[in-house]
């Protein structure tokens, strides 16, 4: 589904990213780890679009489609989804008159008509279910005075809305106490199924309790410099980045 | 703001007026110039009575005593007086005397407009008065209105056909001499429309003006006066649009709104004159006067603006608070592009007892554009308990525009409790990449943002009128992003 190659990324002059290669198929989860400043978040604003970062090197095909050609709301409607880690407010525009712009837009573009009222509307009731989300958050206006928890939801919320193909999670678990990551890890489940792939960008092992990833990538300097199963996240948690540190150090 | 967004922005901000086409009718024209003998043209052409024909001079024998005000937040080259088609008429063969009538050319500008002229095709059931340049065409729904007493017409046949009422109340709420614009509107107000809602009727459907500006080289000087009895209600709206012209059309109008004991009137306003077009040619120049009175005890009046159009706005709809217990209220939302200039605001002059009132402005600036908020709440020493709460916002879309303040309070009563809130706002690149994320193109994110951040002020609009000013707002600010 998504095939990142040699992919080099700089912001004003400085390199952050230097020579990802990844490949994510259907149906799987990818952990992508590693220490604060590793380029994680980076990796994850460059596959959603973000313009500030320059793409130097490389290539990213999304399902047969060059991804960098494509602009941030054309990768979003060919079904790339960002949790990001700071949602942003948007005074006066609550969530459901949103997403309604935004599945409208989607579906436009897949030439299909606007979604009427009744169908929004029953859509919305089950996905809110999944996320223990309340309507009259809702109602509110986005983000604007929400709890950390309850922005990370809402997130949750738009991506079982929105059903994308490749949701990629930045830093979701942060900021959440146990309760609340427990709740939107059950989200992330219920909707994870053979026909979609999900990323998951995290610090810590505690989220992968939840959300079993298939694969799990360490991120340093820019590479990834270490892949492997459930297992490595543990190793992880168990020795700290300083390993992975000290033996790039040896390799270089 | 970055490069990048500054460019989306601009792109968003610089899309073409819709209303700028003109109606190639037959006009009967006042000759260019302003003396005595043009107010004579002009009331002889309107066959009026004697007395209105004298209030014409004296408003302007003060006019000619009277300076332009230059103290706006606003810059123009001087207003050639002698350069201006005080008077443009649509020839009409006769006088219409039913819909069917009307110069299927003036019905067709009114429909391409959005406006229909067929009371049957009103499905909202809102009754219009169409004024084009200088005279009002049209006035729908009037029979329907009489049975319950509610005059509904045009400015001229009210002079015509309830003197009594237009000479008790017409300059009563903005006096001849009250400024400059007000002045000469007062001296050459050509037509406009006359509202009266007698005791204790609540108008059942929204009354409404549209005014069109069309022949090239007039002034459109109309006058509204509304005035609302014992108990009444009524909800006005008023909309407005110009052909796009190289040179600048001066709007000077006057709006007066009186209400007694109880009673109510919600004035409502989509702004929409030609603004020019990027690079500042041309467009209206709309300096207007618009203020209402609260006469009675527990009446209340409340204006709401959407201002998208015109070169340079100039306008402070005000209310007197003079009834014990009245309410005024002011939700404006102004938004200035390329380059527009506006300086609006209102003034709440407190005099009666437990009077209140309440200032939501949202400015919105985009392009080159200047916007000034300016108002003033005002307590008189025996307005014992007066409130006021104000909130000023700003939105500035670029790095070129500007947003300006200025609130001015003035209490003399210590019981008052005046509460004011501003902020200054930009639309985040962050917000834009958010919504781009979710699949929503930037303009649409724009539109999205900003209808977000006026909506306190389009909830204040009939339902109809809100979804067109939604639009507008995108509208206005298309190619705007940056």
């Amino acid at each position: 589904m998504l095939s990142i190659h040699n992919l080099h990324a700089s912001i004003e002059g400085k390199k952050i990213l230097n020579g990802i290669n990844l490949e994510v198929k259907a149906g799987e989860v990818h952990a992508i780890m590693g220490p604060n400043g590793s380029g994680k978040s980076t990796l994850a604003s460059i596959l959603a679009g973000r313009e500030e970062f320059e793409v130097t090197e490389g290539s990213v095909d999304f399902t047969g489609k060059d991804l960098l050609e494509l602009s941030p709301e054309d990768r979003a409607r060919e079904g790339v989804f960002l949790a990001f880690q700071y949602p942003v407010e948007i005074p006066g525009v609550s969530t459901i008159n949103f997403l309604k712009t935004a599945i409208n837009q989607i579906r436009e573009y897949k030439g299909e008509k606007p979604l009427d009222a009744g169908t929004f509307l029953k859509t919305m009731k089950e996905k809110m279910k999944l996320v223990e989300i309340d309507q009259s958050l809702l109602n509110r206006s986005l983000n604007e005075g929400f709890s950390g928890g309850e922005k990370k939801r809402n997130e949750i919320f738009q991506m079982a809305m929105l059903e994308p193909r490749l949701a990629i999670l930045d830093e979701t678990d942060s900021g959440l106490d146990i309760d609340a990551l427990r709740i939107v890890a059950n989200g992330v489940n219920k909707l994870k199924n053979p026909d979609n792939a999900i990323i998951l960008v995290t610090h810590y092992q505690r989220l992968l309790d939840y959300i079993v990833p298939d694969h799990v990538h360490v991120l340093y300097k820019g590479r990834i410099v270490k892949s492997g199963g459930k297992e490595l996240a543990l190793e992880l948690e168990e020795k700290g980045y300083d390993w992975i540190k000290t033996e790039q150090a040896e390799i270089a | 703001m970055s490069k990048n967004d500054n460019s989306i922005l601009e792109e968003i901000t610089s899309s073409e007026y819709k209303y700028g086409f003109e109606t190639i009718i037959e006009t009967d024209n006042a000759p260019k110039g302003l003396s005595e003998d043009t107010i004579r043209f002009i009331s002889n052409k309107k066959n009026e009575p004697e007395w209105m024909l004298e209030w014409r001079l004296k408003a302007y024998r003060q006019w000619l005593t009277m300076k332009n005000p230059l103290w706006a937040n606003v810059s123009y080259p001087q207003i050639d007086f002698q350069d201006i088609i005080y008077y443009s008429a649509p020839k009409q063969k006769k006088k219409v005397n039913s819909l069917d009538e009307i110069d299927p050319e003036l019905r067709k500008t009114f429909e391409k407009l959005g406006i229909s002229l067929d009371e049957q095709k009103r499905l909202s059931g809102v009754a219009v008065d169409a004024v084009i340049d200088s005279v009002s065409v049209v006035t729908t729904f009037k029979t329907k209105l009489a049975e319950l007493g509610i005059i509904f017409c045009s400015m001229s046949e009210a002079v015509h056909e309830h003197p009594e009422l237009v000479r008790k109340y017409m300059g009563s709420v903005v006096p001849v001499n009250d400024n400059y614009f007000a002045a000469l509107n007062s001296a050459v107000f050509s037509d406009g429309s006359f509202c009266y809602i007698p005791k204790g009727v609540r108008c059942p459907m929204e009354l409404s003006t549209y005014f069109r500006i069309n022949t090239a080289g007039t002034g459109q000087f109309e006058r509204t006066l509304i005035v609302a009895d014992e108990g009444s209600y009524v909800s006005y709206l008023e909309g407005c649009t110009a052909p796009m012209r190289d040179e600048n059309q001066l709007h000077a109008a006057v709006v007066e709104i009186v209400a007694h004991d109880h009673a109510e009137v919600k004035y409502s306003t989509v702004q929409n004159w030609y603004p020019g077009d990027k690079e500042g040619k041309g467009g209206i120049y709309n300096f207007v006067t618009k203020r209402g009175i609260c006469s009675g005890a527990y009446s209340k009046i409340s204006w709401t603006q959407v201002e998208t159009g015109s070169a340079i706005t100039w306008k402070y709809p005000s209310v007197i608070l003079k009834g014990d217990h009245s309410v005024g209220e002011f939700y404006s939302v102004a938004v200035t592009n390329n380059r527009q200039q506006a300086d609006t605001g209102t003034k709440m002059i407190h005099i009666g007892k437990h009077t209140r009132s309440r200032i939501v402005s949202k400015g919105i600036s985009a392009g080159k554009s200047q916007n000034s908020y300016r108002g003033l709440v005002q307590v008189f020493k025996r307005a014992e308990q007066a409130r006021n709460f104000s909130q000023c916002d700003s939105l500035l879309m670029g790095d070129q525009c500007g947003a300006h303040t200025f609130p001015y309070i003035e209490v003399n009563n210590p019981s008052a409790q005046i509460e004011h809130e501003a902020t200054t706002s930009k639309i985040g690149e962050d917000q834009l990449f958010y919504c781009n994320q979710r699949g929503i193109d930037t303009e649409s994110a724009v539109a999205l943002i900003v209808n977000g951040y006026a909506k306190e002020v389009l909830n204040q609009l009939p339902m109809e009128f809100a979804v067109e000013a939604q639009k507008l707002l995108a509208v206005s600010l298309e190619g705007s992003v940056g």
